[in-house]
């Protein structure tokens, strides 16, 4: 069963369908059980920084969820905004503790570029990579903000919207997405199902 | 960086789809689920639904359309058509678009496009404006409403500015004056909106060529929406892509 993390905020009708059409349970979740115990857990993300993570520690699920990132045997999936929680702090909500899985903190799109970052892009893996998870592909954004170097450790996807920033990162069954998987044609829905299977 | 875009529209009445000419005498082009799939298997980058029904019976049933086409579909969809408040994007967001579109609800009411912007995002929000251009006057277009039915004492691309200074993420720019005639697009109408704003801006109304949709991006947009070209079957979205990389536009293939 994919719990899938009720922030509230996120409108998550498209990843719900996704699932559906790849006949993956999915159940949407406020429960701490459920994160620590689920076999996939999606931390998706549409909308505001410090409402996610507000409603993240409204729910008392902080502690889980990063419990759960930092085990990178447990199949966990961050999409757009779910990926920035991974940072330390954002540039879109000055003050606002994220995740901190990561050293790192994410930062506006360069002024030269508009936002938000609208429409379908190259993801291409880095060849430092240890882990294949996809081929370079085509993905759908909808971001303004962005993480711009990879943490150490991690494997990595990067895009170029006025200038490379990091798309995706994986490590293990960890995985988490810039883009929009679920509304990514026939390559994101091959992704997401390698890491559902 | 971001790839020009091609978007097929329908315009839904009553669950089935529907085009007509400047805005009037709707034909029937086929069921909504099964053309969206047909175009997103073919490459389609995203695809607009508009709702164009009158009645609050049909109204309901397309949610249920949004809600069936969602189950197919595995690229972006932007609903639009009708949409007055907050909950009624609220609805369609919750049936399955992933963006809302706002149309004469947002020229009577434009906190509606602030209102929306805040609770969705940006990302999620669309102001769409249909644009009638004044002959009496040089490069001046007006803003229409009521599917084209109301003119508005409203500046087309004074209204595109404030869009985005209340919120919008995005504008769907139809030229009036070329829905359906299959004319190309107005070209001037897209140099004077995407000089104004920032959006990004999708090009409507009059596309019957690939040479239209390449003039198209060479004068500002970011995406082009298209109907006739595609339910009559005169060319297939991957007729369309190929053509554009043949003629160096850097589409998804």
């Amino acid at each position: 069963m994919i719990q899938i993390i009720n922030t509230g905020v996120a409108n998550i009708r498209s990843l719900q369908a996704a699932f559906d059409r790849m006949q993956q349970p999915w159940n949407l979740t406020e429960n701490i059980d459920d994160i620590v115990s689920a076999s996939h857990v999606v931390l998706p993300g549409v909308g505001a920084y410090a409402a996610a993570a507000e409603a993240i520690d409204r729910l008392g699920l902080r502690e889980s969820i990063v419990q759960r990132l930092n085990d990178h045997d447990a199949a966990t999936l961050c999409i757009c905004l779910g990926m920035q929680l991974l940072g330390k702090a954002s540039a879109e909500s000055p003050g606002v503790d994220g995740l901190g899985v990561i050293e790192e903190t994410i930062e506006r799109f360069d002024t030269t570029v508009q936002v938000p970052q609208l429409g379908w892009n190259n993801v291409v893996p880095s060849p430092t990579n240890n882990q294949t998870m996809f081929e370079p592909g085509e993905a759908y954004f909808a971001n303004s903000f962005r993480l711009n170097s990879p943490p150490a450790g991690w494997n990595y996807a990067t895009t170029d919207y006025g200038g490379q920033f990091v798309s995706c990162l994986w490590q293990g069954n960890t995985l988490a997405c810039q883009f929009h998987p679920e509304l990514s044609g026939k390559w994101g829905q091959t992704l997401l199902e390698k890491w559902a299977a | 960086m971001l790839k020009p875009r091609i978007i097929p529209c329908l315009d839904v009445n009553n669950g089935r789809v529907v085009k007509g000419v400047k805005f009037q005498n709707l034909r029937d082009a086929g069921c909504p689920v099964e053309l969206a799939d047909h175009y997103q298997q073919q490459g389609a980058d995203e695809l607009v639904i508009l709702d164009v029904s009158a009645t609050r019976e049909a109204r309901l049933a397309m949610l249920e359309t949004i809600e069936s086409v969602r189950r197919k579909l595995f690229i972006p969809l932007t609903v639009g058509g009708g949409v007055a408040s907050v909950e009624d994007a609220n609805r369609l967001l919750n049936a399955g678009a992933d963006k809302v579109s706002a149309n004469s609800s947002a020229v009577k009411n434009p906190e509606l496009i602030n209102q929306m912007s805040t609770r969705f995002g940006a990302q999620c929000t669309v102001v769409a404006i249909d644009a009638k251009r004044d002959p009496a006057k040089e490069n001046f277009w007006q803003v229409m409403t009521r599917s084209g039915t109301q003119g508005e004492p409203l500046d087309a691309v004074n209204w595109a500015a404030e869009a985005q200074n209340r919120g919008a993420g995005e504008i769907l720019l139809t030229s009036f004056d070329r829905d359906g005639t299959r004319s190309g697009y107005d070209l001037e109408l897209m140099r004077a909106v995407t000089a104004a704003c920032t959006l990004p801006v999708i090009a409507s109304g009059g596309a019957n060529s690939v040479a239209h949709m390449v003039e198209a991006f060479e004068n500002g947009a970011h995406a082009v929406l298209a109907a006739s070209i595609f339910h009559d079957r005169n060319m297939t979205v991957e007729d369309v892509k190929q053509e554009l990389t043949a003629s160096g536009v850097n589409v998804r293939i």
